[in-house]
């Protein structure tokens, strides 16, 4: 193509109308091509892997393919047909004997709590039961387990444990959501909102928001005055300021957390300082870290400059002539400022309020750093099922109800200010 | 700030007060970094100032952390590692970031707004999200903990400051000179490297600076997805501050904070040469 586009001196190609007017968007599309291929496959796959895993788990299903079929038919009342038994007991004494019968038996778990214990107990007497009946040369058929299964538990003669292996076994489900939405499992197997003492999701979400928007709120009320005074100070003066705005932008979030740890702690510097100058005693001192306080100071002294900059460009372009003619009409300089100035600056004001807002509610290490147990946010939540717990489905619908809510953030924010318009300072 | 108003008492108050506070946000901002500085000189192992730091007792300040940071490769190991991931992250961010730039300012570039909107999306999803679809997938893929699967991550999420800076420098960009040089002969490739990569050039270095500076300070991804054999400079530091806590750290943060202040000057000296420019 190249050759064709490079035309001789003075002398216009003669080249097909369709290829005059694809050619330069094929080579724009070109161009960006390589990225965009690269951003699907290296960021828009794991969104899609996330999603995937919230609903799709078929690890209990795998595990037990043959009780899975065995159940398809049962209509969940009573005792299930002969066939379940059997396969249940084959399945339980193989996975026993392969040692992977503990990680199904916590899925299981995860559904209906009590479960572990029960296929852990049981299956090891129905290893013995089936050690047994080989040595006697007995028939092992299904009549046979259902017998023994009863007599070894009699909780296998009702649904309940019937019922808990099919629902962990469904493939495509609901489940990981309604647990981050603290619903839980009732005994007849529909879903009901968890007694609210154990609700922990909820109330985490509700935290985050909380934190959020009182961090955003804080930072708008020491952000407004600083990008005022930097957007209406000289040119030389201004650009000093603005560096101490970028330099905390530029410095390692890990750096920030620990001089924070450093000033706030219990032996730390602002510590020392009120006891030095007698405001508390030696015994008095306080705890402003590793609590929600810590996450709070933390977090806004991280998010400010997201605040001051967006506000910052906006307050640079307002005119200074209306705030001079509003007072030489007679406002008073504060009505000036508020029906004159404020208005004018509420694009700046939404921009940054949104952005920090969305960068504060995904916020995890500078919590988990100083937060301590009252300062943990979802997100922390959300990497304790991914590295502790290893309830990654939980924590794939928790991530994705996250990802919800900031998408809906931006969706706001493209009506307000357009989201290809980000900027960096 | 409003010439020309007579002065009442209440407004000057006021002005004073907009004044004090402006000066407590500056201090608020700046000072938890700065006093990080001389803590690291520490002669004792505490993160306090001492008394005889604070009567400037040359005998209080020593550089035994920063010789610590040398000591062994708890730190050094660290360091290399994020230098390597950083830098290779950066040249796959500046390469395809720069080249989409390329082609989204291009008049005739079709679908702008949502490609424009994808290509961005990596930086502003929260990284915990992010995180965790990542350690799914690369982990089927065969790429967690691997140098490769890190890179990867951090490449995705630096490139768009690369087509973000680079869009910025081509902003008003008068694409019939494109047109004239290929009229005077040049192909597209001349062209490009005569007319609109010294253009682009500031916006590219201040782009892989951005995606250098993320991925040096990135962890969530490190944490989820990182072994031992990844262990970054956050990394190391997200122990210290979690397990045993020591003044190392702070020579650390100082090393972090004086390449933070390089960052940034380069990247301000390029936006103002940029805007002097114009």
């Amino acid at each position: 193509m190249t050759s064709q586009e490079s035309p001789s001196v003075g002398q216009p190609p003669a080249r097909p109308l369709w290829r005059r007017a694809l050619g330069p968007r094929l080579r724009a599309a070109g161009l960006a091509l390589p990225l965009v291929a690269f951003v699907s496959v290296t960021f828009l796959g794991p969104m899609l892997s996330l999603l995937t895993k919230s609903f799709h788990d078929p690890e209990v299903a795998d595990a037990l393919p043959e009780t899975m079929a065995a159940l398809r038919g049962w209509d969940g009342q009573g005792t299930p047909p002969d066939e379940a038994f059997a396969a249940v007991a084959r399945e339980f004494v193989a996975a026993r004997t392969e040692r992977t019968l503990g990680r199904t038996a916590n899925r299981v778990n995860r559904v209906v709590s009590g479960m572990r214990s029960t296929i852990m107990g049981d299956s090891r007497e129905m290893v013995d039961a089936a050690a047994a009946a080989e040595a006697a040369g007995a028939v092992t058929d299904g009549a046979f387990w259902r017998e023994t299964m009863i007599a070894i538990d009699p909780r296998w003669g009702g649904p309940e444990p019937w019922r808990a292996l099919e629902a962990a076994g469904q493939r495509f489900t609901a489940r990981h959501y309604l647990k981050a939405l603290d619903f839980e499992r009732g005994p007849d197997g529909g879903y009901v909102r968890a007694p609210e003492v154990w609700r922990i999701y909820v109330p985490l979400f509700w935290r985050t928001f909380l934190v959020s928007l009182g961090v955003t709120l804080l930072c708008l009320v020491i952000g407004y005055p600083v990008a005022h005074m930097i957007a209406n100070s000289p040119p030389k003066r201004a650009n000093v300021l603005l560096l101490l705005v970028l330099l905390p932008f530029w410095t390692s979030l890990l750096v920030r957390t620990t001089s924070w740890i450093v000033l706030l702690q219990n032996q730390g510097i602002v510590n020392d300082f009120l006891v030095a100058i007698g405001l508390i005693g030696d015994e008095g001192r306080i705890a402003m870290i590793y609590n929600m306080t810590g996450t709070f100071i933390a977090m806004t002294h991280v998010l400010l400059p997201f605040l001051v900059l967006p506000l910052y460009s906006v307050m640079r372009s307002v005119p200074p002539a209306y705030m001079n003619a509003a007072v030489s009409l007679g406002a008073t300089p504060f009505q000036a400022l508020r029906r004159v100035y404020w208005p004018q600056t509420l694009p700046g004001v939404g921009a940054g309020c949104l952005l920090t807002f969305i960068l504060a509610i995904g916020y995890y290490i500078t919590p988990a750093l100083v937060g301590g147990q009252s300062g943990q946010l979802i997100s922390n939540m959300i990497a304790y099922h991914v590295q502790t717990s290893l309830n990654w489905g939980l924590a794939a619908a928790l991530a994705a109800l996250l990802l919800g809510g900031v998408t809906l953030l931006y969706v706001v924010y493209d009506r307000l200010v357009g989201i290809d318009r980000i900027g960096l300072g | 700030m409003m010439a020309g108003t007579a002065v009442s008492p209440g407004y000057r108050v006021a002005r004073w007060g907009y004044v004090a506070f402006c000066v407590a946000a500056f201090i608020f901002l700046i000072a938890p970094i700065l006093v990080l500085v001389p803590l690291s000189f520490n002669a004792e192992p505490y993160f306090t100032f001492t008394e005889g730091m604070l009567r400037f007792d040359p005998e209080a300040y020593s550089l035994r952390w920063y010789r610590s940071v040398f000591d062994g490769d708890e730190w050094t190991r660290p360091l290399a590692n994020s230098l390597v991931i950083g830098l290779s992250a950066t040249v796959v961010a500046t390469v395809l970031g720069a080249a989409a730039a390329l082609g989204l300012a291009h008049p005739a570039m079709p679908g702008r707004k949502i490609v424009t909107a994808l290509l961005i999306s990596p930086m502003i999803t929260p990284v915990i999200i992010a995180g965790v679809g990542m350690f799914f997938f690369y982990s089927n893929l065969g790429l967690a903990q691997t140098h490769v699967g890190i890179i990867l991550a951090h490449a995705v999420f630096g490139a768009p400051f690369v087509v973000i800076t680079v869009s910025a420098t081509l902003a008003g960009f008068d694409w019939t000179v494109m047109r004239a040089a290929a009229n005077l002969g040049a192909n597209p490739l001349v062209a490009f490297r005569r007319v609109q990569l010294p253009l682009i050039l500031p916006g590219v270095i201040s782009g892989s600076l951005f995606a250098f500076a993320a991925s040096f300070d990135e962890l969530v991804i490190v944490l989820f997805m990182g072994g031992l054999e990844q262990r970054t400079l956050p990394r190391q530091m997200w122990s210290g501050i979690r397990e045993e806590i020591s003044p190392t750290i702070l020579a650390v943060a100082t090393f972090l904070i004086v390449f933070a202040l390089l960052a940034l000057s380069t990247v301000e000296w390029l936006r103002r040469r940029g805007a002097a420019q114009e």
